[in-house]
């Protein structure tokens, strides 16, 4: 029998906020231990939660761009468990009444080959809902310390619907997902930093079945690789249950990336309670057409649309749009190059950030924003090219030192004497005179039809001119003299 | 009796000394806290107090009125509160062993009130552990009681409130109310309870029992101490989403301004069984007083009060248990010296830490929350709550305020009520008013024979505490009864 897997995801996004999702407090990475507290945050007697607005702008913000329906209201829900992470031992969450619905994620499943377009899907969402996140829980060797600067981090899970099929969709969802959140700029969504974490719930059925299979929930699946690694693993070992005969067992495992193993966590069985309640602290929010109509002008262009857009409007092939538009800041720092740079030459532009810029920022391990090399450069050194003025060899030189100073590409060539070509026309129409005389084989198989034999007279103008000839017009100019006779 | 020392004056009285520096608000504070040093051996209404304290912010209230910067009527005046609203720097304990070591870091939105109004911050006054209760026999530290009869209780939650006001341990004090725990004890101690609508005074700093049902509000000994309180408290408050953003009246300006006479409805159904023929009789005569004075006196119909004991158990009992889960002895308060594992912390810190009405409360607000079980009980019990607030907002077509006892029975002995259900029904005239959200005072209208207070409600219309106070003050100013001081 042959079987299907049947994947959905749920997604937690730590929004990126001023403050904490229900008090004033500082929200971020990094503080000393309990330094992002105060007394909402530790839960003292009497406090009351107070909704952060600019959280909720921001997942309104993910709703929009998602396609999502934005709930007209929507309201708090305390799920209630105990567990020392948690300093009230209940969450403020959205249970019955989420912010979004529906909507979905599109995805671009690999290709063929690296350097082509892989098939388009598009993943449903059930669901997105806000929630305040949990501390965190240190174990030392006979004490477990708590830290609550994460506390009360405003916190969106992301709910899809059990369509993914594979591993490799899980991949492309959540590589999609964290690309359009970091759009927004809803989430840095550095997984390292616990600002996007993600648990699977995975279940395998006969192909042409329609009913789901026992789900099996993966937790801890700590990077995207993981996730799809945990997947890959779990899907395997459900089809090793299933075809020794064995039956799936509801319940949360664990996997460990490191090991590629996973362990069950708790059965259905010990499941919590989590006597979800309407929170009595908290009003529900309406949210109007203007509210919405306010975010829908800060949403941005996502990154397939842009894609789409690159190769109409700068004919850039696929393989520089794949990597220009999953990155916003490069992606705009392209256009800007190309803006500069003018007609033409935006395949170029493109070439250069994605090649020689990537490769040196990677080398010296900066970002983008850290380099001193600024799109004007991109945009000179391209003209610089296009103009004759520099050769492609001499302007890698020109970039590694662009790169290592910021200084502008025409003042490198300039102090370093790198200009292509004698400007003097009469210098190099002398040496392709000289080159032409001295090879009458090369001049008279060019004559009897023969295109290539042009290049036996360019080596001898080149080594004339010490390389600095400009190959564009050593080539014009010999074209012009054999002609003439 | 009618004793006319200082600490019995009511605020009005010695603002006006104060003002006309006939009195400082040291010689006011000291006499307060001899008062305090000589009755509450025998009254037990403070879990604590800090004499030198409440003398430095009476110095500074001196020093402020010298420099002709006095604050208005609260200035100086010595206010006591519950040990459930928080207080920078003094202890915050709900009269429970879970918090008996815990500080507050913080000020409540009412204390800040109270400090920029110039009260002098004055002792923390014992309850019914975490407000669950209605005598204060449910304190962990000790029982309060009554100062017209120590062998009885003083109410509660709020007893410690009421009673340290009616001995003259203070000239006003600040309670909470979630089910009547201002008004009930107000009723049993000879004194003014105002419970405000819900949303008009800030909950911020109030250790939370049934966040839906809480609400703080004064004890005075006037109706017009009432007024004055209430304007220094009330107020939205950016601190609680659910206070209400509305313009404050000038409630004492009102209780001039608004003459009547009113509509005055009488509910059936709070004058039926149980209801004590001497606290009925108390309650009728203040009836034929607005009568007299003019006011029509209506029969209303609230008919689905017979199921307020039973929802308000439900729904508070269901709030407390996720409010109180907080306390769980990791970041503050009792920690189990016992435990194994987290598990067992929490299990050993809650069961040594809260008193059995405390965790009965919570066994059964688990309960009733709990999957399976949630619609039958916790979603139903809100459809009623929502049908006894539209029994009140339908008698308000007729009538601008309703009158009830606020008791059926005057103060009982200590370990009378040892049945817990016994002692839920003390509630059963002031439980609407929290389930409807409405403003509820509790107003001296008698002594039963054995000597024992008697206090009628009257109910008003939402955020309508103008006219409520109004129409009470128009009784307690034409009346003594509660200017008469115990015999202690």
């Amino acid at each position: 029998m042959k079987y299907e897997a049947v994947i959905g995801l749920e997604v937690h996004v730590q929004i990126k906020t001023q403050s904490k999702m229900f008090t004033r407090v500082a929200a971020g990475y990094g503080q000393p231990a309990n330094t992002l507290t105060d007394p909402v945050v530790l839960a003292l007697p009497g406090v009351l939660p107070v909704m952060n607005k600019a959280a909720l702008d921001a997942i309104i913000k993910a709703g929009l761009l998602l396609g999502c329906d934005i709930a007209p209201v929507c309201k708090w829900d305390r799920k209630n468990y105990f567990y020392p992470d948690s300093p009230k031992n209940y969450q403020i969450s959205q249970f019955d009444q989420p912010i979004c619905l529906n909507g979905s994620v599109e995805i671009e499943l690999p290709g063929p080959a690296r350097n082509i377009q892989g098939e388009h899907k598009s993943i449903a969402l059930t669901r997105i809902h806000l929630e305040e996140d949990v501390g965190k829980l240190n174990h030392e060797a006979f004490d477990s310390l708590v830290d609550y600067n994460r506390a009360g981090t405003p916190l969106m899970e992301i709910v899809s619907e059990p369509v993914i099929k594979s591993a490799e969709e899980a991949y492309a969802y959540l590589t999609s997902l964290r690309a359009n959140m970091i759009y927004g700029g809803i989430s840095d969504c550095d997984m390292e930093k616990g600002q996007l974490r993600c648990d699977a719930n995975i279940s395998i059925r006969p192909v042409g079945e329609t009913k789901l299979g026992t789900k099996v929930e993966l937790k801890n699946l700590n990077s995207i690789s993981y996730v799809r690694d945990g997947i890959a693993h779990e899907i395997q070992r459900q089809l090793a249950v299933t075809q020794s005969g064995g039956t799936i067992v509801q319940e949360t495992r664990d996997y460990d990336g490191q090991t590629g193993t996973s362990q069950s966590l708790r059965s259905k069985e010990m499941a919590h309670d989590y006597r979800y309640f309407p929170d009595p602290d908290l009003m529900p929010v309406k949210v109007d057409d203007a509210w919405k109509a306010r975010i829908e002008a800060q949403c941005p262009e996502l990154p397939f649309a842009k894609q789409t857009r690159f190769f109409t409007q700068y004919s850039l092939p696929y393989t520089l749009t794949s990597v220009l538009v999953w990155d916003r800041t490069l992606a705009d720092y392209f256009e800007e190059a190309a803006k500069l740079a003018g007609p033409g030459k935006a395949q170029a532009v493109g070439n250069w950030i994605v090649n020689d810029l990537q490769r040196e920022l990677g080398a010296a391990k900066l970002d983008l924003a850290e380099t001193k090399v600024r799109p004007q450069h991109i945009a000179d050194l391209v003209t610089l090219i296009d103009a004759g003025t520099l050769l492609n060899n001499t302007a890698k030189e020109v970039f590694v030192e662009m790169f290592a100073t910021g200084e502008p590409p025409a003042s490198i060539v300039a102090r370093k004497g790198l200009a292509a070509a004698p400007t003097d026309t009469a210098e190099l129409e002398g040496w392709c005179r000289d080159a032409i005389a001295a090879n009458a084989k090369s001049v008279a198989e060019f004559k009897a039809g023969k295109e290539s034999a042009i290049n036996g007279l360019k080596g001898p103008i080149m080594k004339a001119s010490k390389g600095k000839a400009n190959p564009k017009l050593v080539d014009e100019t010999l074209r012009r003299l054999l002609a003439e006779g | 009796m009618s004793d006319a020392s200082l600490h019995f004056q009511s605020i009005a009285e010695l603002a006006a000394l104060l003002e006309a520096k006939t009195i400082t608000s040291v010689q006011l504070t000291e006499a307060v806290i001899a008062r305090t040093q000589a009755v509450e051996e025998r009254v037990k209404a403070f879990n604590s107090y800090d004499a030198a304290d409440a003398l430095a912010q009476a110095a500074a209230s001196d020093a402020r009125r010298a420099a002709g910067q006095a604050l208005g009527p609260l200035d100086g005046i010595p206010i006591g509160i519950k040990d459930v609203i928080a207080v920078t720097g003094q202890p915050l304990t709900a009269s429970s062993k879970m918090l008996a070591n815990f500080v507050s870091p913080y000020d409540a939105t009412v204390t800040q009130k109270l400090k920029k109004a110039g009260a002098v911050i004055w002792g923390r006054l014992n309850l019914d552990e975490f407000a669950m209760g209605s005598s204060t026999e449910n304190s962990a530290f000790h029982t309060t009681r009554n100062p017209y009869d120590l062998e009885r209780v003083p109410g509660g939650s709020s007893g410690g409130s009421a009673a340290a006001l009616a001995a003259g341990e203070a000239i006003a004090t600040l309670g909470s109310d979630t089910g009547g725990s201002i008004r009930q004890p107000a009723a049993l101690c000879n004194v003014v309870g105002l419970k405000p609508t819900y949303g008009l005074v800030s909950r911020y700093g109030l250790i939370a029992f049934a966040s839906s049902l809480d609400q703080i509000g004064p004890f005075n000994r006037t109706v017009e101490d009432a007024a004055i309180t209430l304007q220094a408290i009330a107020g939205y408050d950016e601190n609680d989403s659910t206070s209400v953003k509305i313009e404050i009246p000038d409630y004492r300006a009102a209780l001039k301004e608004k003459k009547g006479p009113w509509r005055i409805g009488i509910p059936k159904e709070y004058f039926g069984e149980g209801l004590d023929p001497e606290v009925a009789a108390a309650v009728e005569k203040a009836v034929s007083f607005y009568e007299k004075m003019g006011c029509e006196i209506k029969n209303v119909s609230l008919p689905h009060t017979e199921y307020g004991v039973g929802v308000y158990y439900i729904i508070a009992t269901a709030e407390c248990s996720s409010n109180l889960s907080r306390y769980d002895g990791i970041r503050y308060g009792h920690r189990s010296a016992e435990a194994k594992d987290v598990v067992d912390l929490y299990y050993k810190s809650r069961a040594e830490g809260f008193g059995p009405e405390v965790k009965r409360r919570i066994i059964l607000g688990t309960y009733v929350l709990s999957s399976g079980y949630y619609d039958a009980y916790y979603l139903r019990a809100q459809k009623v709550r929502t049908l006894i607030r539209q029994d009140f907002l339908n008698a308000y077509q007729e009538v601008d305020a309703i009158i009830t006892p606020t008791t059926p029975t005057p103060a009982f002995k200590r370990g009378a009520k040892a049945d817990p259900l016994a002692m839920y029904l003390c509630d059963v005239y002031t439980i609407g008013v929290n389930l409807a959200g409405l403003p509820g005072i509790s107003v001296p209208c008698g002594f039963s024979s054995g000597g024992l207070p008697i206090g009628m409600q009257l109910i008003g219309q939402p955020f309508k505490e103008a006219d409520l106070l109004a129409i009470a003050n128009a009784y307690d100013s034409k009346h003594d009864w509660s200017r008469r001081t115990p015999n202690l």
